[in-house]
């Protein structure tokens, strides 16, 4: 990889280890359920302490995702959310909220936006990289070529499952940070961290001087702790996606800002 | 990806082991019923007065449609790689019943995901399933279809990969699914070379099947590609009308996008969200085409197009009168082409349809369109 300039995630994580402190990741879907919902509680999740956003872009066949997230998605299309109308709005979230965001999306919205299009636009709104869930290492070249040119971080996964060789090449072409999933299969709430996940980091250790974030099936404080002492970051997803969708509507934001205070800081146990 | 990576390793390997094809080439010869006729519509050819129309028998096969070639070879290759636990998705239900069929056969756990509309479209298979001793799984997400079907399999796949493999049924999701299943299906064309050059001593001049996924298309016009004289053509689902969401006509509504891993032709709409889709037929009621066709769309090798619901449903009717052959509503695509076709062709030419399947399962909607 070409030398970079130091993105808002790589200063991120530098904070981070200055304060010998762990960060925390956190899911949501725009539009979920409208994206003016979607204003609010990123500044939610800003004031409670997440350390990183990950912003869903909803899609028909959100394949890799669990029923928690698939209903996310579904209400988001229902009050028509687009790639598009998600990039229209982002310079107003970034008025009031200074985290990074990672775009989490499928393949085709990026595609049928245009590549370029879409990582100008991304870059120039205050974006700051993506994660493409259907992407595989080994179709990405043009894609991380072009994020690059942008300054866009390109997170991809490391699964259990991989091998030696492909856990190497995803965290080579990954910046800001490696995303490790605790197991095989799709995103969504357990109760218990799988066994393979810490082995898992300690494989991808060799490979990458990069920061080594923990997710899918972490959806506790405890859990975020656990897996806090031996990764860097750890992802929560459908545990709040799960919040938005039971509390939101009643509660609004403050809920919310209160279960990621929760994740953030919360005691083991 | 890991898993995929796994299975084309196991399938490299199986290809090129004497045993694993002959223990392939039994099942198909003394099991499934290879190979099938290739019958002379006469009647069909008369009424149409134009070109003779051959049709490949695939709807002969045990199970009724061609989609037991394909599920027998990778049911030994998932036996082969240690699995114990099938699953797969289907629309019409033949490429279910084929894999429960295979699931037991082989001793094997099967679960089969199937929209929701599609079971209430295609109970009859759902019910051949279950005898069969497979779990069918009801999907009630996104437009209750095979799309639908197939995201379904695919999170139990990668889920449960460790004693599970996820029989694709189409020529269609990412590699090396595509070319495996081609592979298993390109014995259809095969097949018809032989006969066709022993019944006219000469190849076809035509070559017509229905394009869903495209499995059996692909399986009829694989071995011809090089054969530039014997033109081909792939039917597409004309649904309704070609707006969007009442069709499954790729070639002629959709443009390249992702989906399932493949890059190919897809339905959507401008933001890249799967469009809905719409055809009388369960199996070609999906969003994208396997990708092997776009690269031949790409060619002009293969030429695409569609017919509609009625169109479909004729061909049907009158298969049934003029040959005694029930056909699915899938191969009726096909019919009703040829139909168009051969009349405007002369009766030294010959076209071979492939009759994919037979059209038991589509009784119910044959009743519901007035027909019966």
């Amino acid at each position: 990889m070409p030398s970079r300039s130091t993105t808002r995630i790589d200063a991120c994580f530098r904070d981070l280890r200055a304060k010998q402190a762990k960060g925390l990741i956190v899911y949501l879907t725009a539009g979920d359920p409208t994206l003016d919902a979607t204003g609010e509680l990123l500044a939610a999740l800003d004031r409670a302490g997440a350390d990183i956003i990950e912003l869903g872009v909803p899609f028909s066949d959100p394949l890799a995702d669990g029923p928690v997230i698939q209903r996310a998605s579904e209400r988001a299309l229902r009050s028509g959310t687009t790639l598009h109308k998600i990039l229209d709005r982002f310079p107003k979230w970034r008025e009031s909220v200074s985290t990074p965001i990672i775009l989490f999306s499928y393949y085709n919205p990026i595609l049928q936006f245009g590549l370029n299009d879409f990582a100008a636009t991304a870059a120039a709104v205050g974006a700051d990289g993506a994660l493409v869930v259907d992407l595989s290492p080994e179709e990405s070249d043009t894609y991380t070529q072009v994020m690059r040119a942008h300054h866009l971080d390109t997170v991809f996964l490391g699964a259990p499952t991989s091998s030696d060789a492909r856990l190497k090449h995803a965290a080579e072409i990954s910046s800001g940070f490696f995303y490790l999933i605790s197991r095989a299969g799709v995103t969504g709430e357990r109760s218990e961290i799988a066994s393979s996940v810490q082995p898992l980091v300690e494989r991808a250790r060799r490979f990458t001087s990069l920061p080594l974030a923990v997710g899918f099936g972490i959806s506790t404080a405890a859990q975020v702790r656990e897996v806090e002492t031996w990764a860097d970051a750890a992802v929560v997803g459908s545990a709040v996606v799960h919040a938005i969708e039971k509390r939101y509507p009643l509660e609004g934001p403050a809920a919310i800002e209160q279960f990621v205070r929760t994740l953030k800081a919360g005691p083991v146990g | 990806m890991h898993p995929l990576e796994e299975l084309e390793a196991a399938y490299q390997e199986a290809r090129r082991d004497p045993a694993f094809l002959a223990e392939l080439e039994d099942l198909l010869t003394n099991y499934a019923g290879r190979p099938t006729p290739l019958t002379h519509a006469r009647r069909l050819g008369q009424h149409l007065g134009g070109a003779q129309v051959y049709l490949k028998r695939e709807d002969l096969l045990h199970t009724g449609a061609h989609k037991i070639n394909n599920c027998l070879g990778q049911g030994l290759l998932a036996k082969r790689m240690g699995k114990t636990r099938l699953v797969a998705e289907t629309g019409a239900g033949q490429h279910g019943v084929a894999t429960a069929t295979v699931a037991a056969l082989l001793g094997m756990e099967c679960v089969v995901y199937m929209g929701s509309e599609d079971m209430a479209r295609q109970s009859p298979n759902v019910f051949r399933m279950r005898m069969l001793g497979s779990k069918v799984v009801p999907v009630d997400s996104g437009t209750k279809t095979l799309k639908d079907a197939i995201n379904e399999g695919m999170r139990d796949w990668v889920t449960n990969v460790q004693n599970t493999h996820y029989l694709m049924g189409s020529a269609l999701g990412p590699h090396p699914y595509p070319m495996i299943v081609r592979d298993f299906q390109k014995i259809i064309g095969e097949e018809t070379r032989r006969q066709m050059l022993k019944v006219a001593g000469r190849l076809p001049d035509m070559l017509c099947a229905c394009v869903g996924g495209g499995s059996n298309s692909i399986g009829l016009f694989y071995d011809f590609i090089p054969n530039l004289s014997v033109k081909m053509v792939g039917v597409e689902a004309g649904g309704r009308s070609l707006r969007l969401g009442e069709h499954a006509a790729r070639f002629a509504g959709g443009r390249p996008g992702v989906l399932h891993g493949a890059y190919t032709y897809v339905l959507q709409t401008e933001d890249g969200l799967i469009s809905n889709t719409h055809s009388v037929s369960a199996g070609l009621d999906y969003a994208a085409v396997g990708p092997e066709h776009s690269a031949l769309y790409r060619q002009g090798r293969v030429e695409y197009t569609h017919v509609s619901d009625a169109e479909a449903l004729a061909a049907a009717q009158q298969l049934c009168k003029l040959e005694g052959i029930i056909p699915a509503l899938e191969s009726s695509h096909a019919l009703a082409e040829v139909a168009k076709r051969a009349p405007r062709m002369s009766p030294d030419q010959i076209i071979v349809v492939n009759l994919s399947g037979r059209g038991d399962k589509d009784l119910g909607i044959f009743q519901s369109a007035g027909v019966l």
